[in-house]
């Protein structure tokens, strides 16, 4: 087939879209790139919802796994996860504030000093997971643990896998998340009132304490929700620092390991005896973690466009 | 215990006896006293923040003190290198580090990441611009609007799900699309892991995009180009650094993720040109093989350089993409 009998053929479409066919086409191409992105994730989560939601019982949620993991919930994993994140929040929230506070109130921007932490939250920032989980080894538990057994006389009772440990992994690991996420609720208070306070007479803590703090109260919030959902997420940090296959009991102590939902999906699907016996709670816990950071996110989203929204109606 | 706290109690509850006001009592709350507790009391908060805020560069300084001093022996130490040392890495091109003589040739590991990291690129450079593109230059408000949650849905998937989804679901139709022989494979991996990294190229392109100028598009229209001309010859060359970046930062997170290679791509240390084989990356291995190793032998030692060499790796593309941010701050800043 010659060009010219192509182009015959064409006519009509090229006519329909004019002459900067190429140019619409290319156009619609975005449109199908975005399509794509938003099908993938109707279709990754619609599976998930309509396997998992049989499984999403009552006894389900609040039994421990039985015979061998082919039956019974998710219990332990989920009080591993509450634990593990609240501990790590606890841990997480004062130093990445009074890191934030630190940066938008006090620091000079051109500093070295200031320079050194921003280039250190950017880069802490795209550290990958694994190294995280690499660095809770050597340090927290090869490190700081068994020097602590060393000091006090122990056998071993922090230098090995715990909840602590994973919890404080995960805690660095977030830092940066909740450093940027503060700052930018520092940056939604008006300048005025800063200078209102102070020329009352208060001094800068002060004023960062009772007009500051209450103001970025909602992004600061948002901060703790955005790093609860990606430290519930998060596996490989915590696969040798503190989560464990399967536990007969729970965990009471800091020292304790613990079970945990992500990695209650990784142990599932790969290292199950019986797969189609497992698949049923397997759906089942994917389910549950995706309920949980979606609605973790789906908060944070909401709370940061209403602080966006403020920034922007201000000026 | 209980006793004496009651006690204290009872003091305290107890009337206090009426004080005469004296000149002068109030003296350490008012004046010079005052204001001196105060400025300590100011410099200690910000002594304080300051600590807080030097955490961050402590936690960076601390990962690669500590990933550094466990990988150390496989430079320095005579007992370790017999065994595991940069010159055993690249004698072989075997990796079986379990067995009598354990083989430490990280060539398959290398390919693997290489490999995976081709696939995840590929799919995800063309699908996260384009729709960047979309987002910024084409779509009405509203659909800008669905499409943004959606791709924060999407970011908001742990990768731990992602790799279920991959392993569970999205192999078996990639191996009847494609015939490959194994059902975890390279592509299958690639593509899990581009849906992770599509998030961070879209975000990032789009902010760059939607920093551009109006202006600069006004002129372009108003000289007769059509609207793809403008996005194509234009705005997307004046964000150019924007998305290099967003490409930079996908590229880093796609070589260190873990949980959804580790899942999807079938861990067989191969060395092959092959997308369709399935792969072991460095990330995986470390994740697969570092729980049962003996603490201090060769093999913990050579997981830990593994993560050290990703850790270097991923750092040196993210501080490139910083500097990409930096040059379209500049430039726009001029603009």
């Amino acid at each position: 087939m010659t060009t010219e009998a192509i182009g015959t053929l064409l006519r009509p479409l090229t006519k329909t879209l004019g002459r900067d066919w190429a140019g619409k086409s290319l156009q619609w191409l975005t449109a199908l790139a975005a399509l794509l992105i938003v099908a993938m994730v109707a279709v990754i989560l619609g599976h998930i919802a309509w396997f998992g939601a049989p499984t999403l019982t009552w006894e389900f949620l609040s039994t421990a796994p039985r015979q061998g993991m082919t039956a019974g919930g998710i219990f332990p994993a989920i009080f591993g996860t509450a634990a593990l994140v609240i501990i790590m929040v606890v841990a997480l929230i004062p130093f990445g504030v009074g890191a934030a506070i630190y940066l938008h109130e006090y620091a000079r921007p051109d500093a070295w000093f200031t320079r050194a932490i921003r280039f250190s939250v950017n880069n802490l920032a795209g550290v990958p997971s694994i190294v995280f989980g690499l660095f809770g080894l050597g340090f927290f538990i090869q490190f700081l643990g068994r020097n602590i057994d060393r000091a006090m006389g122990l056998d071993v009772v922090w230098g090995q896998p715990a909840l602590i440990w994973a919890a404080l992994t995960l805690a660095l690991l977030n830092l940066p998340v909740v450093i940027v996420t503060a700052e930018e609720a520092l940056r939604t208070v008006p300048r005025e009132m800063r200078e209102a306070s102070l020329a009352l007479g208060a001094t800068r803590w002060q004023t960062i304490r009772n007009v500051l703090l209450p103001q970025a109260m909602p992004g600061i919030l948002t901060g703790a929700i955005l790093s609860v959902a990606r430290g519930a997420g998060e596996v490989a940090p915590i696969l040798f620092t503190g989560a464990a296959y399967y536990l007969p009991y729970l965990p009471t102590r800091p020292t304790d390991q613990f079970m945990e939902l992500g990695y209650h999906i990784y142990v599932l699907s790969t290292q199950s005896p019986d797969i189609d016996a497992t698949k049923p709670l397997l759906y089942g816990t994917v389910m549950v973690l995706l309920l949980l950071t979606m609605l973790l996110n789906l908060t944070a989203i909401l709370l940061r466009s209403r602080m966006r929204a403020r920034l922007a109606g201000r000026t | 215990m209980a006793p004496s706290s009651g006690s204290t109690v009872a003091a305290v509850a107890a009337p206090l006896p009426r004080a005469e006001f004296q000149p002068g009592a109030l003296a350490p709350y008012t004046g010079a006293a005052r204001r001196r507790s105060r400025r300590v009391r100011e410099a200690v908060i910000a002594g304080v923040l300051r600590v807080c805020a030097f955490s961050a560069v402590a936690g960076l300084l601390l990962i690669v003190v500590f990933v550094l001093r466990e990988a150390m022996p496989v430079l320095f130490d005579a007992a370790t290198r017999k065994e595991a040392s940069l010159r055993a890495y690249f004698a072989t091109s075997m990796w079986q580090p379990v067995g009598d003589i354990p083989k430490y040739g990280i060539l398959p590991l290398l390919v693997g990441t290489l490999k995976v990291v081709v696939a995840a690129m590929t799919f995800a450079i063309p699908v996260g611009v384009m729709a960047a593109v979309f987002a910024s230059e084409f779509a009405p408000a509203r659909i800008r609007e669905m499409l943004k949650p959606a791709v924060e849905m999407l970011a908001g998937i742990p990768s731990v799900v992602l790799g279920f989804f991959a392993l569970i679901v999205m192999a078996s139709w990639v191996q009847s699309v494609t015939g490959a022989h194994s059902r975890l494979n390279a592509v299958n991996a690639g593509l899990a892991l581009g849906l992770g990294i599509i998030p961070t190229i879209f975000t990032v392109s789009e902010d760059a995009l939607r920093a551009v100028p109006r202006s600069y598009r006004e002129a372009s229209l108003a000289l007769g180009a059509s609207r793809w001309a403008t996005a194509w010859h234009v705005t997307l060359p004046a964000a150019g650094a924007g998305v290099a970046a967003g490409i930079l930062l996908g590229l880093a997170r796609a070589v260190g993720e873990t949980m959804i290679v580790l899942m999807a791509s079938g861990n067989a240390a191969i060395v092959s040109g092959d997308l369709l084989d399935s792969v072991r990356t460095l990330s995986a291995s470390i994740a697969a093989e570092l729980a049962e190793v003996v603490v201090g032998s060769p093999h913990y030692s050579t997981l830990f350089f593994l993560g050290a060499v990703l850790f270097a790796a991923t750092f040196i593309i993210n501080v490139f993409a910083g500097l990409f941010v930096e040059r379209l701050r500049k430039r726009l800043a001029g603009a």
